[in-house]
Order: structure tokens, then C-alpha cells, then sequence
């Protein structure tokens, strides 16, 4: 099957799976409701109810806790952050007239940030909500169950050994999984929210309120009258592409070829070499980076050398030369990226049969052809995931741009509200820029976060289907 | 006879290839090398503090490393007990989830199980970046940015560590289920499974889990940079020696002090690195090379 065809198949299956599932949840709600006892009807009301009267009293007490805290939070707090989401507050923070005093005194107002902060944590509160609830009646469903066959209900002493034992993989995702939710999911799905609205430096959302805005940051992107962001934003994302391409396979490609000098027979001393080029390894990215950025700055030691030698009349701007700086970045990152390939070559090629290699010496393969027919294959077999990740990696590689070329003159045409980018840049360091710039341009820059996720998405979903272990898994084994 | 000829033709050609050979990979070493041992050698530079166009100092001396040490001058002692504090913080954390994480992925089955690995995939494919516009703004409800900003970064490097969860997974992957299933036959629980048989065989991939994890705050720089907020006390070595050479009149004060730095940065998690190289290596290539 063509892979295009087999992508479509697998969404429309998931969408079908999708509304299966509600389907199934929607029947199973009302059968409980209908064949389930009095207490499982009394739990769609009373969370925990099901689970109180047959005596799982530590059960039924957290639900009910649950439920009381949520009501009262609620009540007190969350309804009215959440009746605030529609307009994000009306009056910001003001001067009003004090008239005991004479003078105008600093009012707090509305804080557009807090509303879309707790507004969104109350909405999701209401989400766990639903999920209790729904967990309420099934538990007490399931009572009802094991009375039918008279079993015996799982007392508090079962529920504990549970927990390192039948249940224990919850117990060890717990911590991992709010983790990711609560520095991960919700802050991403706040972004998400932000690109839609006009917060930046100038509506902070205190003095000056920002509200919805629809989809006017994105249609900003891609007007190219009005400003030249949409510019700036084809160019970044072109460079960024052409630099993710040649940072990977360069590093790729030159790591495979030291690798396999080492691993060639009759090379002694495999285990020094290694080790020399595995030592540069371990020495902390960022003291290179920065060294070789000094040293190829206007007043640095190339430029000095270059100047005393005669070869050049005036310090030369690497830095500010897109051509210069572009090669400059990617042989660099050769420099820094090819021993940690070598190293992941070098197990791989030390897997590879020797009789393979052996046949083809007697069928009078020269090394091109063995190295094409041979170790070329296996290798794109086996590293085609990690060459899709280094990719993408590469696409948000912050640090070798940011520190080598962070201080790069901006070029005139990207002069963008909030973050003024070089030639160099990605488009993770023109976020960055826009970030940290002085007008903190952040719904800007959640409209480029989203866009270079839906950028990485695309490639990965190309990606998979090009590579080689996905089309024909037999071919190796 | 003839055979013989050819064999030894043969093998001289192998020479000549060699030969070549021992010398790319001796040119090789040079280039990976150079600016390592140019760093060590400007680092004892005490005639100047700015780039020059040489590298060998004409006056041998430690200024430099004194220049570091002095609190007066410089805050280099407190970027670099602040990056120590992160490093262990970060190991013990980051190895505890990843280890949670991945051992339950490999070795349970649950429902939900595919959908989680689907959801961190897709989770990934966002620039961590992002998020932290408005975590940056929660730390600083909590106190936890500026000159405290060791402990929001210890938060955001941690809390969501275990997405890195696919080396380590892939370990466990390896170890038989057999012995699972043996011992639980034997009335052993999950958690004892867990704790006293596939731990104690999971010593290469703890380490590695450790020693990636220790060095990961040493070469952070977007994270640490934007919660520091332009605080001196808050940062962490890569953000201060950035800082202090990122202007002209800085470069000219610093330069040789930030070679210094660097050696001093080097020398320890380079020491530590090569101590535990087996392991790194075994990680990073599935065990087949034992370095």
C-alpha cells in the first residue's frame, strides 16, 4: 500500500475509533443508570456513594472530598474566572480619584494573564471533574457486579496491595505524568491559547488588558503587504531547513567515514582514537561554541593573524557575511557533532556480518561497491529514527547558532516587531529573540512556536514513511 | 608461487592504505584537538586580557584563575556552585523519572499504554521554548526566578524528564521477561520485581541516565538564560561567561578569563565523563561497542 493512502487510512480509522469509543461511553452511561442499583444511581449525585455503603470507606471518602472541594472551589472562584475567559477582563489597572486624600490613586483591575491562567485551570478542573464522576459510577457499578456474583468486595487492605502490585504502573507514572502535565501540556496548550489573543509588552495584560483576537497574529504571518514578517518567516524557515539538511547529513556522513577508518583492519590502536575523538565528547558545548565565536570575530585571532600576515587590509566581519557565517555554522557544527556520530556508527558497523562483507570480496566488489551495497543500506536501516530526531533536533538547534553567531548584525530585510534576526538564525532563535527582545512580542511568538510543531510534524510524518526500516522490515534479518 | 605474489601484493596495498589512513585519522585528531589545547594555553596568558593574534603566552602565569576567584570582580564561584547544585538536583530527578517512565513502558502492559507513547511523540514535536513564556511568569509568582532561579531550573530541566524516556527503554527492552514471570510465580509483587531483580541489572543504564543527566545543566543555555533574567547571582556558568564577554568592553576585560573558566569548567565533568565512559558509550550505541 502507498504510504499517502496508508496515512489517510490510519486517520480515518482514528476518527472512526474516535466516535465508536463516545458511542460505547454514551451507551455504557445510560445502561449503569438503568440496570445499576440504587447506589449507583445515588453516585451520579453523591460521588463515592457506591463505594461508601458496601464499605470501601477510604474510597468513598476521597471521591466525596473531591467533590466538596471542587464544588467550593468553584463557587468561590472558578465560575467567576471562568464567566472572565470570554472578553479576558474589562478594565485594567487604573488611577481612580480619591476624594478624602485629593490625589489619584493606583487601582488594581482585571489582569487579563491571571484570567486566561486560572480561567484555563478552572476549565480543566472541570475536565478532572468529569473524570471522577465518570469513575464514581463505574466503581459502584462494578460493586454491583461482584454482589450479583457474589464475590467479594476489595477492601482498603486490597486497595494497598494494589498499588505495588496489580496497579503499580500507575504508581510509578504518577510523579513522571504530572510532571509532564503541569510543565509541559498545560503550559503548551496556554501558548496555544496566547497565539490567539494580543498579548505582548504593550498589553501586558495589567495596565493594559489584551483580549481574543482571532486569527489575526497568523494572518500577520502570511501578509506580506502590510509588514514583512511574512518575509522574515519564509527566510527563516528556508535557512533553517537548508541548515537542518546540511547539519545533519554532513555530521552524518563524516561520522560514518571516521568510524569505519577506525574500525578498518589492521589500524592499531582503535581504542586511543576512540577515545580522542569521544574526550571532545564530554567538554561542555558551550566553551567551544563561544571560543570559536571570539576567534572568528572582528577582532579576533583569525582576523589579527589574517591582518599581520598581509593577506588582509581590513579586519574581515565573519559574522556579518551571510555567506561566511552560514559555512562558518555548519563546519563548526561538524566539528562538534562528528565524534558523537562516530560513536554511534561505530556500533552499528561492528554489528554488521563479516560474511557479508566476505561474499562480496569474492564476487569482486571493490570497497565503493561494498560500502554502497553494504554498509550504506544497513546503516540507513538501523539509524533511519535517530537521523529523523537529529534532524529535527538540528531544525531547533539552539545552541550552536545562538552562541556562535548570536551577536551576528541583523539583516535590514528581517527587521520584525520584537525580534530582529540575522541570516543565521533559526527559527527557534528568532522565538527566542522575540522572547526575550525588548518588546516581548509573545503572541508572535506562540504563532511560531505552533508553526514550527506543525513544521517538525510534517517532516516526521515524511520522514517515517521514507525510511527504509518502515518499507521493508525483513530485509536484514 | 603465483598465489603468494598476489597475497603479497595484496598486502602491500593494505600498507599504502593504512598508511593513509593513520594519517587522516592523525590530521583528524589535530583538528579535534587544536582548540581545546589553544583554550588551555591562552587560559595562562598574563601579559593581556584581550584576544591576540597568538596563542602561546609570552608571560606564563595563573592570573587569570585568581582573577576568577575573585568575588570582588566576579561572580564566576557562584555560576559555578549554581551549575554544581543543578547537576546533582537534576541527576537524582531526572534518573528517578526516566526510570519510572520507561521501565512501565517496557515492562507493563495497561490500557492507555500506546496512547501515552503517542502523546509524549507529539508533545515533543513542540519547541520546549515555548512553554516558557508562561513558565517563566508562574516562577516568578513562586519566587523561583532572578537570583533564585536555581530552583525554577531544576523544576522546568526535571518535572517533564521523563519524555526522554527511549534510550532507557530500550535497555529494559533488552532484559528477558522470563525472570519477571518467574519471580512473580514465586509470590513476588511488581514493586519487588522492579526493586530486587530488574534494577540491580540495570546498573549500565542508571549510569547513563545519571551522567547525561548531570551534565545536561553545564551546556543549557536558552532555559537558563531566560529564567535568570540578567541577574548575575542566578546564573548558571554558560550564561555568565556568555554574558561576560558578549560585549566589546567586556571581551576586552575578560577574554582570558573566560579560557580560564573554560578549563575550569572542562577539567571536572571531562574527568567524570571518562570515568564513566563504558557506560556512556554502551548507552549511546545499544552495548555493542564496549569502549
Amino acid at each position: 500500500m502507498k504510504p499517502k493512502a496508508k496515512a489517510k487510512n490510519k486517520v480515518v480509522q482514528g476518527i472512526t475509533n474516535f466516535f465508536k469509543s463516545a458511542a460505547n461511553e454514551l451507551k455504557s452511561f445510560v445502561k449503569i443508570f438503568v440496570t445499576g442499583s440504587a447506589a449507583t444511581k445515588l453516585s451520579y449525585i453523591i460521588f463515592g456513594f457506591g463505594n461508601l455503603v458496601r464499605g470501601q470507606i477510604v474510597r468513598g471518602l476521597m471521591f466525596l472530598a473531591f467533590q466538596a472541594a471542587f464544588i467550593y472551589y468553584m463557587i468561590t472562584t472558578g465560575v467567576g474566572w471562568i464567566a472572565k475567559l470570554d472578553n479576558l477582563g474589562d478594565v485594567g489597572a487604573h488611577d481612580e480619584y480619591d476624594p478624602i486624600l485629593d490625589v489619584f490613586v493606583r487601582v488594581d483591575g482585571d489582569n487579563s494573564f491571571t484570567i486566561l491562567l486560572y480561567g484555563g485551570i478552572s476549565v480543566l478542573l472541570c475536565v478532572v471533574c468529569f473524570f471522577i464522576w465518570r469513575m464514581s459510577f463505574h466503581q459502584s457499578y462494578e460493586n454491583d457486579l461482584l454482589i450479583r456474583q457474589e464475590k467479594a468486595i476489595p477492601k482498603f487492605k486490597d486497595d494497598l496491595k494494589d498499588i505495588v502490585d496489580a496497579k503499580f504502573h500507575r504508581t510509578l507514572l504518577t510523579i513522571p505524568v504530572i510532571g509532564i502535565f503541569v510543565f509541559t501540556v498545560f503550559p503548551i496548550l496556554f501558548m496555544i491559547f496566547v497565539a490567539f489573543t494580543s498579548y505582548d509588552g504593550a498589553h501586558d495584560g495589567y495596565s493594559n488588558l489584551f483580549t481574543w483576537t482571532g486569527w489575526n497574529n497568523f494572518m500577520e504571518l502570511f501578509n506580506t503587504k502590510s509588514s514583512n514578517l511574512g518575509y522574515a518567516f519564509l527566510h527563516i524557515l528556508g535557512w533553517t531547513l537548508v541548515w537542518a539538511f546540511f547539519a545533519t547529513f554532513t555530521n552524518y556522513f563524516l561520522g560514518m567515514l571516521l568510524a569505519m577508518l577506525i574500525n578498518k583492519k589492521g589500524i592499531k590502536l582503535k581504542k586511543m582514537w576512540r577515545g580522542i575523538f569521544v574526550m571532545t565528547i564530554a567538554i561542555p558545548q558551550f566553551i567551544s561554541l563561544l571560543y570559536m565565536s571570539k576567534l572568528f570575530a572582528k577582532n579576533g585571532m583569525i582576523n589579527k593573524i589574517l591582518l599581520s600576515t598581509g593577506l588582509l587590509d581590513t579586519p574581515f566581519d565573519f559574522w556579518a557575511n551571510t555567506t561566511a557565517s552560514r559555512i562558518l555554522v555548519i563546519a563548526i557544527n561538524i566539528w562538534i557533532g562528528v565524534p558523537y556520530l562516530m560513536l554511534i556508527a561505530t556500533g552499528i558497523l561492528m554489528n554488521i556480518p563479516d560474511d557479508l562483507y566476505e561474499s562480496a570480496r569474492i564476487d569482486g566488489a571493490n570497497p565503493w561497491q561494498q560500502y554502497v551495497k553494504i554498509t550504506l543500506p544497513y546503516m540507513l536501516f538501523i539509524t533511519g529514527p535517530y537521523l529523523l530526531t537529529s534532524f529535527i533536533g538540528n531544525i531547533n538547534n539552539f545552541n550552536v547558532i545562538y552562541l556562535l553567531a548570536g551577536g551576528a548584525e541583523p539583516n535590514p530585510k528581517l527587521l520584525t516587531t520584537g525580534g530582529n534576526a540575522s541570516d543565521v538564525d533559526l527559527l527557534i532563535t528568532w522565538l527566542f529573540k522575540i522572547t526575550t527582545g525588548t518588546e516581548s512580542n509573545y503572541k508572535l511568538a506562540s504563532v511560531i512556536g505552533i508553526l514550527i510543531f506543525i513544521v517538525v510534524s510534517v517532516i516526521s510524518v515524511i520522514g517515517f514513511n521514507l525510511m527504509p526500516s518502515n518499507k521493508n522490515e525483513e530485509d536484514f534479518q | 608461487m603465483m598465489n603468494n605474489s598476489k597475497s603479497r601484493s595484496l598486502k602491500k596495498h593494505q600498507k599504502a592504505t593504512n598508511t593513509i589512513v593513520y594519517i587522516v585519522l592523525v590530521i583528524a585528531s589535530i583538528v579535534w584537538i587544536t582548540p581545546f589545547v589553544m583554550i588551555v594555553l591562552e587560559s595562562f596568558k598574563g601579559e593581556t586580557t584581550m584576544p591576540q593574534g597568538y596563542v602561546a603566552p609570552k608571560t606564563w602565569s595563573l592570573v587569570n584563575y585568581k582573577a576568577l576567584f575573585d568575588k570582588e570582580r566576579m561572580d564566576f564561584t557562584q555560576w559555578y556552585v549554581n551549575t554544581l547544585i543543578m547537576s546533582f538536583a537534576c541527576a537524582v530527578i531526572q534518573t528517578f523519572m526516566v526510570l519510572c517512565m520507561s521501565y512501565t513502558l517496557s515492562r507493563m502492559r495497561f490500557k492507555g499504554r500506546k496512547f501515552l507513547m503517542n502523546f509524549m511523540l507529539v508533545l515533543g514535536m513542540f519547541p520546549g521554548f515555548l512553554s516558557m513564556i508562561i513558565l517563566k511568569k508562574v516562577l516568578s509568582g513562586w519566587g523561583m526566578i532572578g537570583e533564585n532561579s536555581v530552583a525554577g531550573l531544576i523544576l522546568v530541566y526535571t518535572a517533564s524528564s521523563a519524555m526522554g524516556y527511549y534510550v532507557s527503554k530500550g535497555f529494559f527492552d533488552t532484559i528477558p521477561k522470563s525472570l519477571d514471570e518467574a519471580a512473580r510465580v514465586d509470590g513476588a509483587t511488581r514493586a519487588m520485581v522492579f526493586f530486587q531483580i530488574t534494577l540491580p541489572m540495570a546498573k549500565p543504564i542508571v549510569i547513563y541516565t545519571l551522567l547525561t543527566a548531570f551534565m545536561g545543566p553545564w551546556g543549557d543555555f536558552m532555559f537558563a538564560k531566560y529564567i535568570c533574567n540578567n541577574t548575575s547571582k542566578g546564573m548558571n556558568v554558560a550564561v555568565g561567561l556568555q554574558n561576560m564577554i558578549a560585549t566589546s568592553e567586556g571581551l576586552a576585560a575578560h577574554y582570558t578569563h573566560f579560557c580560564a573558566a573554560g578549563v575550569l569548567v572542562a577539567i571536572p565533568v571531562t574527568i567524570l565523563f571518562m570515568c564513566l565512559q563504558r557506560y556512556y558509550v554502551e548507552g549511546v550505541t545499544g552495548g555493542a561497542v564496549k569502549g
